[in-house]
């Protein structure tokens, strides 16, 4: 792997909300096509990063590049259109959109995305509920819809915070086939993730983020070999 | 003669007729003003003026270039339109971080300056525009007589606010407008150019706004001063009816053009401040408003 | 709402320096009028009391009113009636028009402290037009015309206000007395939680005060003080007009407080001042004065959010230790 060029790439990211200082030099790579999950315990500033990395904390330093272009000094909506998708911790489904105007509603940033019919084949339940008002889903479908609305745009990268959150056991096995099916199709996915027993069966590398810094990281393979730490750290 | 409440029928119509017009302007003003406030979280307070700028546009218009109704209904609203981009690239788009309140006194200060210019330069007396042949005269209903303008008004102006709001019920362009009225970083940050949304919105408002002007310049007369007293009256309709809902702006301004003129027909003395009592009321019973959902 | 005051000086505490400087303000106050003409004094003093009133609301509890015009003109409008038709003595002419305008912003705060933030402006700006509407129709304001030819009559039975200095001197006194008001309400602990309510709403209910109440009480203080300043230009001027009761007066405060300093002391004096040297300048030049107050208005929102003596305290290096 050490061959490859990585897709995107971070360097020395700090981020601010307000006044407050919430990373502390970030660095992390992940490869085309690698699934990477950020570890770590509340308020370490994981989803700080994913949203640092979007623009969407603007009071941010470092770099950070994608595809070797840099992507510090573009306007906020220029970043989705470099190929970045994102899903958000609180997954952002908008009420006054339907299901249908919701999952069309990220517009088309390059060529190659999932046609309507394909995402309905890999969400049945979006196409049932097509009509209804957004916010009106089930937590698990919302959650399948915000990472569906995001397979039409063609991106080829997805940042993920927290798919799992709150959800029942049957529904997150479910969003582990629809990740491991977008990792076949070639998408790279950056990953937020607390829970870790899901983390491990879909990850092929880990960061360890403490105190808004990355601390760690190592390839699936070392789990097993990196148990003691993870179980200081966050308690595993 | 027929009698409503010892009241001459034809005078009743009559009056109620003049509610519904002022209710087809004020639905049309609270219409832009919610859309605007929206998306922008903006209270502007010029929208009088740019009512007031869209009438004397037509009426400049007709004065020096010859062009009538039909052709202003179009250029008016673009021009007013315009007019808003720019202020919003220049000025209000500046705004935006700051505390609310802030772009309420900027657009105050701009519908001082819009309405001192006209002032200065056309005097406080109002010109007349007049009725475009096609819509002069009148109709008899049977149980009154309808001047065809006045009609127009009233269909027209429903037509306008029936088709903002399925344009934004039901357009693409409509999706982006409700969802970026939710959460416009998320929307932004999926690749949608939020900042000209914005622009293009407080155009779109600005342009409602002029287009109203236009519609009202041959029922009121053309003046400086007809925007700034009719704002007032918009924004108690807006707190009456909160801004969380365009279709909730628009029947409250129709609902309170009424009650304004039935309160002509019974106690003509109220009927300046019957929507401040209705607004009071309201304030009353459901501070958020008829339609509103937060504070 | 925090970031509507920018500047956060501490009314309190006043040194040494501010003693002396307070005694050079009053002293060039009382020397005034041997300089400039006392009526044009008089006039920046009732507009001065008229905007640090205002400031009371905007600038330490964080409420934009845009109907400040029914108190100020309101109470013009009650101290110019008793004074004229019931031959009240100038001093209970005054008191009444506090008295009136206390009640117009109890009614007027009732309903508006029910919603916040715009809606508030807006509640306040359409009553205001209300009260604007009774005053046209009303029998005792004379309409268009006024209440003219108020007599300005003997303070306390035996100092002739129609002689100037007097008149200026007893005008110094309410003003003085006005400011010290607002200065003692701010510096209270009432006061402080009124900033803290201005500051963050939501804590000030979570630490148990009834916001509402607080954020009223606010209000009809600063409509009574403003009633004061309106109830003693109505004595001075000799009369009582709609143009103090219209929205355009009430937009007028707001500049005046904007331009000299929303949640400073001494800001909305220097506000006023320019603002009614300003207005007097343009009278005789021919240039529109309502077009010279927008365009300030946005220059103020624009760049100058701060106002004057806000900019210049947070320029001022000692002030950095704030927060």
């Amino acid at each position: 792997m050490a061959e490859l060029a990585p897709l995107l790439s971070v360097r020395g990211l700090n981020a601010w909300y307000g006044e407050s200082h919430a990373l502390h030099g970030v660095d992390l790579d992940v490869l085309p096509g690698e699934t990477v999950t950020l570890l770590g315990r509340n308020g370490v500033g994981k989803t700080t990063t994913l949203r640092a990395i979007m623009g969407l904390i603007r009071k941010r330093t470092g770099t950070i590049t994608y595809e070797g272009r840099e992507l510090m000094r573009l306007p906020l909506h220029h970043t989705a259109r470099r190929g970045l998708g994102f899903v958000p911790e609180e997954r952002g489904i908008f009420a006054t959109l339907s299901v249908d105007e919701n999952l069309v509603l990220p517009p088309v940033v390059a060529p190659g995305g999932m046609s309507i019919e394909e995402i309905f084949t890999l969400f049945p339940n979006l196409k049932e509920r097509r009509n209804s008002q957004g916010t009106k889903l089930s937590g698990g479908e919302q959650q399948m819809l915000a990472i569906a609305r995001m397979l039409r745009t063609g991106v080829r990268t997805l940042l993920l915070d927290e798919p799992t959150e709150g959800l029942a056991p049957v529904i997150v096995q479910r969003i582990g086939e629809v990740l491991r099916e977008l990792k076949a199709r070639g998408m790279t996915i950056l990953l937020v993730e607390q829970n870790f027993r899901f983390a491990r069966r879909i990850a092929d590398r880990f960061y360890l983020m403490e105190h808004g810094k990355v601390t760690a990281g190592f390839p699936v393979a070392e789990i097993e070999a990196r148990m003691p730490l993870l179980h200081d750290v966050l308690g595993v | 003669m027929t009698m409503v409440f010892g009241i001459p029928i034809q005078a009743f119509l009559g009056q109620l007729l003049v509610g519904l017009i002022n209710g087809s302007f004020y639905a049309m003003l609270s219409l832009g003003l919610a859309i605007i406030f929206g998306m922008l979280r903006i209270i502007n307070f010029a929208h009088g003026a740019q009512y007031m700028l869209g009438a004397f546009v037509g009426y400049l218009l007709l004065a020096t270039a010859g062009i009538g109704y039909w052709p202003a209904l179009i250029l008016v609203p673009l021009i007013v339109g315009l007019i808003g981009v720019v202020i919003e690239r220049l000025a209000i788009s500046r705004l935006y971080n700051l505390d609310p309140l802030y772009g309420l006194l900027f657009t105050f200060g701009l519908a001082l300056v819009l309405e001192g210019v006209f002032r200065y330069y056309y005097g406080v007396s109002g010109r007349p525009y007049a009725t475009p042949p096609l819509l002069s005269g009148g109709t008899n209903l049977g149980f009154m007589f309808l001047p065809n303008y006045r009609g127009w008004v009233v269909v027209a102006s429903l037509v306008v606010c029936l088709g903002t709001w399925l344009a934004i019920e039901k357009t693409k362009f409509g999706s982006y407008l409700r969802a970026a009225t939710e959460n416009p970083s998320l929307v932004q940050a999926f690749g949608v150019n939020v900042p000209l949304l914005l622009t293009l919105t407080y155009g779109i408002g600005s342009g409602l706004a002029g287009l109203a002007g236009i519609m009202a310049a041959p029922v009121y007369q053309v003046s400086p001063l007809m925007g700034s007293d009719l704002i007032i009256i918009v924004f108690a309709v807006v707190v009456v009816g909160g801004m969380g809902s365009i279709l909730g702006a628009i029947v409250t301004g129709y609902i309170l053009g009424l009650a304004e003129g039935l309160t002509k027909v019974f106690y003509p003395e109220a009927s300046s401040t019957v929507v401040f009592v209705i607004m009071a009321l309201v304030l009353l019973v459901r501070p958020a408003g008829l339609f509103g959902k937060d504070a | 709402m925090t970031d509507l005051t920018l500047s956060r000086e501490s009314a309190g505490a006043a040194g040494p320096l501010q003693w002396a400087l307070l005694a050079l303000a009053i002293a060039a106050l009382l020397a005034a009028p041997f300089v400039v003409y006392p009526i044009f004094l008089m006039k920046i003093l009732c507009f001065a009391l008229f905007a640090c009133a205002f400031n009371l609301l905007l600038g330490y509890t964080g409420l934009l009113s845009f109907g400040h015009a029914t108190f100020f003109g309101g109470a013009a409008y009650f101290a110019a009636h008793a004074v004229k038709v019931w031959h009240w003595p100038p001093e209970a002419g005054i008191l009444l028009g506090v008295a009136g305008a206390a009640v117009l912003g109890l009614v007027m705060g009732f309903f508006a402290i029910r919603r916040q933030g715009i809606y508030f402006a807006m509640i306040t700006l359409a009553l205001a037009q209300m009260f604007y509407f009774f005053c046209v129709q009303a029998p005792f304001t004379h309409g268009e015309d006024g209440i003219q030819g108020v007599p300005r009559g003997e303070l306390l039975g035996f100092i002739s206000l129609h002689e100037p200095l007097n008149m200026y001197y007893f005008v110094v006194a309410v003003f003085l007395i006005g400011v010290f008001a607002v200065w003692r309400i701010v510096n209270s602990p009432f006061g402080m939680i009124l900033r803290s309510i201005r500051e963050n709403e939501g804590r000030a209910v979570s630490l148990g005060y009834s916001v509402a109440n607080y954020k009223l009480a606010a209000f009809v203080m600063s409509a009574a003080l403003a009633g004061l300043a309106g109830a003693l230009k109505a004595i001075v001027f000799q009369f009582a007009t709609l143009t103090d009761v219209t929205w355009q007066m009430s937009g007028e405060v707001i500049l005046m407080t904007l331009l000299g300093g929303i949640g400073t002391m001494i800001g909305p004096i220097v506000g006023a001042t320019l603002v009614v040297a300003l207005q007097n300048t343009l009278a005789t030049s021919g240039f529109p004065v309502t077009i010279a107050t927008g365009l300030i208005f946005m220059a103020c929102v624009l760049v100058f959010r701060r106002g004057i003596v806000g900019e210049i305290l947070a320029r001022l290096p000692e002030r950095h230790s704030k927060q």
